[in-house]
């Protein structure tokens, strides 16, 4: 694979992705696409409460009106006992829970929650049917707040929930569901002989993926019982699972046939309208399509936890961290299971620190159901650790760079959960920061800063599959299972090309559905270019020792007489017969069946965790609070970049949404529990116009446990950028904020407070 | 001997230790001896289908496993006991 | 309700079609004629993933009734490749990779060619401020202005 300089002949290039042209001339089928004979259209009720039960829902003029041809709700779904579990793969969810979140059953929990659905012969009267129809609800207070959902006299949203603290029942009635808690050695005593000790508070806003593609399903439910959907999905399997368990439908009756899909960052792994498409198409024998509009996008679906958080550092003189202390609070919004643990497992995760505690609480809020958000949980916790940080070395009058340096974990560092490191590139992350040229470079302007900050996500393996299928002109048919939201299908069909000893071109990488692929897990959790890609350096490999088989046909010698190496077929004992890919595929036809190669992988170890750290020039306004980014640069530890440009595509991605998290964006809610800005004006996430470029630096520090050093580079970029920018709005002005957004006004108060001796 | 991490909220069941060293040389092994030493441990950590709990990873010589309760243990290999995780 | 019946002109041809005076232009491009490569993002001009241009003026489709497209010439991102291959700004998106899921890739090739029309030699700072109409959420932006810079380069020596 390698050339004489170690080189690699594909990895590392960047050609045209597969899926270019029909991406950018609009021939590209995405979700909301999909056309199909006789299909109706569909939109669902949302609750305008809150908080509150479902005493009855009255669908007759609904189902009355011209042009109506059906209505579902909850009760449309087999029955539900509370005690139901299901088990998806990761973890055991109640199917209350994942049925009340697609269509409420007795109670809504949050402003937005389906409530019920409706198919008509267009979308307006649709539109017009759900207005017919009659709720009656009884209003409960909601609650809004994590902390005062702790407390003890809250108003509980499942009044038999109680909360577990690692796999006991605690048998206490709370809107907590879930306790965690680590210990590392002995906190106290080593934050009482710390020289400095800091304890800060963080709280930060619900925030939402912003994918610009709404949720969309259509399906068709066939008088035998087969059950097709078509969905912009990160994962059809993860989708049939899901839907399998919400209609108690079996697998073996469940197509999902994956389309194209406008962005998910984790927010697009939950089923919302596929059951109800579903249930709809059985009522009708039609296909049936539903598309969020974008306020049922914000108000329905599932955006990452809002946050209260608090770190403790303590640090002797000479600039070593002696303990760290993390309390964590996440709303998991109307049901739990928020991912909290991610959170924990992430807070300290850049450091050595010898001494710790660790508490997580996954609470319950009258907000909708949090999902995950791209490497979810660590940005909140990043901002914590990373401010509280440059605190420490402040007052020990430490560069903050070196003072990290000096910190920085390690292969071998024991985190505060217990997990020892095995080779990482967080060292050599921050060692790019510091040879950068940003970091040499003067600030440009008054009133400008300069902050940094790293973050990290631990990745995930997890299943994929890939067949391939060699042609007569040889060219490879690929099909993965891996739903393609950046690129990926190229960076896969890069790994098998750079085996094969073809181009990346003579790949013909497709997506496949649930019937013609094997078992692939979600495109999320940094996954998809080190698992599938991995996977078709299996298939890769099996079609090599294939074509071994057919050329020592061809030669009428011994299977092990045939080298493959660098791209040619040779025969060990005689220099004159050889064959490269090409040529030993146009002679197949001689020698048996078609050439197929599978691949499937499940790495059960290796998977080598990202850090991604950056440096952050800000310009604050001093009248208005607006703080501009005059400069940023993003490092990534990528292992090995298989495709640079997607690579830097992802770092510069993730940090943009870590600067509208940073800076703006926010659920903004009304006393009563209204989102009040449920469009893109006033959740207005970041345009062409309010940043520079984001300079990438690519680092590789190859993973051991991946073939070609691979580690998943999609999460980790998007913790790091809060914490960047609110270290720099400190360099620039002299002000610390600690509750995201830092917006205007934010700003404006602490450099008021600031001035009045605060 | 194998040295098993005990997650702080079963410490209780440890007698308060946070490091258990006992003898298996596979996670089923492991975990049926510390459950013999330490009875109520087996069921906090595993199902009544006697898998792992799914929302309970193990992890050994620091390396998360998909292999579960098959995954070999050396004399002088650490488990970890952590809660199962994905991502977005 | 009944129909209106529209003639207008799309990517050069003519088309004529029967709409609802409450359907949008998008919904008209989208459901009655096939043109999907025009997205729907938030139906309420915050996106810009509906950008098309209406007798040259770059617009946002589903801010528009389609009965307002009587007697004009529309342009969306199906009519900017021909048959000798594709426009300056999509094969310089593709080298620059400045997409990646691509659901918005269409209305910044209809704005960014728009641009181009309208602006020969534009700047970094005119471009974003052009494009500021057009959310991305994949790519930071930056592989986008980089992509429309070189497609303007491009356009002009090819001139």
């Amino acid at each position: 694979m390698v050339d004489k300089n170690g080189n690699y002949k594909v990895i590392g290039t960047r050609p045209i992705r597969h899926d270019g042209t029909e991406k950018v001339t609009g021939q590209a089928i995405y979700g909301g696409d999909t056309r199909f004979p006789g299909m109706l259209y569909g939109h669902v009720l949302r609750s305008p409460h809150a908080h509150a039960r479902v005493k009855s829902i009255d669908t007759s003029k609904a189902e009355a009106l011209e042009g109506v041809r059906a209505v579902v709700t909850g009760a449309d779904f087999p029955p539900t006992t509370a005690d139901d579990m299901i088990d998806l793969g990761e973890g055991p969810t109640s199917l209350k829970s994942m049925r009340g979140n697609v269509l409420a059953l007795d109670k809504v929990f949050y402003k937005g929650h389906a409530v019920a659905g409706v198919a008509a012969i267009n979308a307006h009267i649709a539109d017009e049917a759900i207005a017919l129809i009659e709720v009656e609800y009884e209003v409960l207070p909601p609650v809004l707040d994590v902390r005062q959902a702790m407390e003890d006299n809250a108003t509980l949203l499942h009044e038999n929930m109680t909360t577990t603290a690692f796999g006991e029942d605690t048998g206490k009635k709370s809107n907590v569901s879930l306790h965690l808690n680590h210990v590392l050695g002995d906190p106290d005593a080593a934050f009482a002989s710390a020289a400095v000790v800091v304890e800060r508070e963080f709280t930060t806003a619900t925030v939402h993926q912003g994918y610009i593609e709404p949720q969309n399903a259509t399906a068709m439910w066939k008088t035998d019982g087969h059950l097709t959907v078509w969905t912009s999905t990160q994962g059809a399997f993860t989708t049939q699972k899901q839907l399998g368990a919400v209609l108690d439908h079996p697998i073996s009756k469940t197509k999902v046939v994956p389309q194209e899909i406008g962005g998910g960052f984790g927010g697009k792994i939950p089923v919302y309208l596929e059951p109800v498409a579903a249930l709809l198409s059985r009522k009708t024998n039609k296909p049936v399509k539903l598309i969020m509009t974008r306020a049922d996008v914000f108000e329905g679906t599932g955006p990452t936890p809002g946050s209260y958080v608090r770190v403790k550092l303590g640090a002797n003189k000479d600039g070593k961290l002696v303990a760290g202390e993390a309390y964590m609070a996440f709303e998991s919004g109307g049901y739990p299971g928020s991912p909290m643990p991610c959170g924990v497992m992430c807070v300290f995760g850049c450091y050595e620190i010898p001494n710790g505690r660790i508490d997580g609480f996954d609470v319950v809020v009258n907000k909708p159901r949090s999902f995950a958000y791209r490497a979810p949980c660590s940005t909140q916790v990043a901002l914590a650790t990373e401010t509280v940080m440059d605190e420490i070395a402040e007052q020990l009058g430490l560069d903050r760079l070196q003072f990290r340096l000096d910190n920085i974990a390690a292969e071998g560092t024991r985190r505060v959960d217990g997990m020892v490191y095995p080779r990482i590139g967080a060292r050599e992350t921050l060692e790019a920061i510091r040879d950068s040229e940003h970091w040499q470079a003067a600030l440009t302007g008054d009133n400008q800063g300069r902050g940094i900050s790293i973050g990290y996500w631990f990745n995930v393996g997890l299943k994929s599959a890939v067949t391939a299928s060699v042609n007569k002109d040889g060219t490879v048919n690929l099909v993965e299972g891996s739903t393609d939201i950046g690129g990926s299908r190229t960076s896969i069909a890069m790994q098998f090309a750079e085996v094969v000893g073809l181009a990346a071109e003579d790949i013909n990488p497709q997506v496949g559905d649930t019937s013609s692929i094997g078992y692939t897990d979600v495109t999320g959790g940094s996954r998809t270019t080190y698992a599938t890609g991995w996977a078709a350096y299996e298939a890769a490999h099996d079609v090599i020792r294939q074509m071994r088989e057919r050329a020592a046909k061809l030669w009428e010698c011994e299977d092990d007489q045939v080298e493959f190496d660098d791209g040619i077929f040779r025969h060990s004992g005689d220099a004159a017969k050889k064959y490269n890919f090409k040529e030993l595929a146009n002679e197949l036809d001689e020698t048996g069946g078609p050439v197929v190669g599978n691949g499937t992988v499940d790495p059960a170890s290796g998977v080598g965790g990202s850090f991604a750290a950056n440096i952050a020039d800000v310009e604050v306004d001093l009248e208005t609070g607006k703080v501009g980014i005059a400069r940023f640069t993003v490092v990534q530890d990528a292992g090995k970049a298989i495709h640079p440009s997607y690579v830097e595509g992802q770092m510069q991605g993730g940090s943009v949404q870590g600067i509208g998290w940073a800076l703006n964006e926010e659920y903004f809610y009304t006393d009563d529990g209204n989102m009040a800005n449920s469009t893109f004006l006033d959740y207005r996430i970041p345009t062409a116009l309010d940043l520079p470029m984001i300079e990438p630096i690519i680092v590789e520090v190859p993973n051991p446990g991946h073939p070609f050093g691979v580690r998943g580079v999609g999460e980790a970029n998007i913790a790091p950028p809060p914490a960047a920018i609110a270290n720099a709005i400190y360099q620039a002005v002299g002000v610390r904020l600690r509750e995201l957004p830092m917006r205007p006004e934010r700003v404006v108060a602490a450099l008021q407070a600031q001035a009045a001796g605060g | 001997m194998p040295m098993v991490w005990v997650p702080s909220l079963m410490q209780k069941l440890t007698d308060g230790q946070a490091h258990v060293e006992v003898e298996g040389e596979t996670v089923r092994q492991v975990i049926e001896n510390l459950d013999a030493a330490f009875p109520g441990f087996k069921a906090r950590v595993c199902d009544e289908n006697d898998r792992l709990r799914h929302d309970v990873a193990v992890a050994v010589d620091g390396e998360v496993s998909s292999e579960g309760m098959r995954r070999k243990v050396k004399p002088d290999s650490e488990v970890n006991f952590l809660p199962a995780l994905a991502g977005g | 309700m009944s129909k209106v019946h529209i003639q207008t002109k799309i990517n050069g041809e003519e088309v004529e079609f029967l709409c609802e005076p409450r359907q949008s232009l998008l919904e008209i491009l989208r459901e009655g004629l096939g043109f999907t490569g025009t997205k729907e993002g938030c139906n309420d001009g915050n996106c810009g993933a509906c950008s098309c241009t209406v007798d040259g003026v770059l617009i946002d489709s589903c801010l528009m009734l389609a009965v307002e497209a009587e007697g004009k010439e529309i342009a969306t991102v199906e009519g900017l490749a021909s048959s000798e291959g594709l426009h300056p700004v999509q094969q310089k998106f593709l080298e620059h990779a400045a997409l990646q899921c691509g659901i918005c890739t269409p209305g910044f090739l209809v704005a960014a060619k728009a641009l181009i029309d309208h602006n020969p030699d534009p700047s970094e700072h005119e471009v974003r401020h052009w494009l500021a109409g057009n959310l991305c959420r994949c790519t930071g932006y930056d592989k986008i202005v980089r992509a429309v810079i070189d497609a303007a380069q491009e356009v002009r020596a090819s001139a």
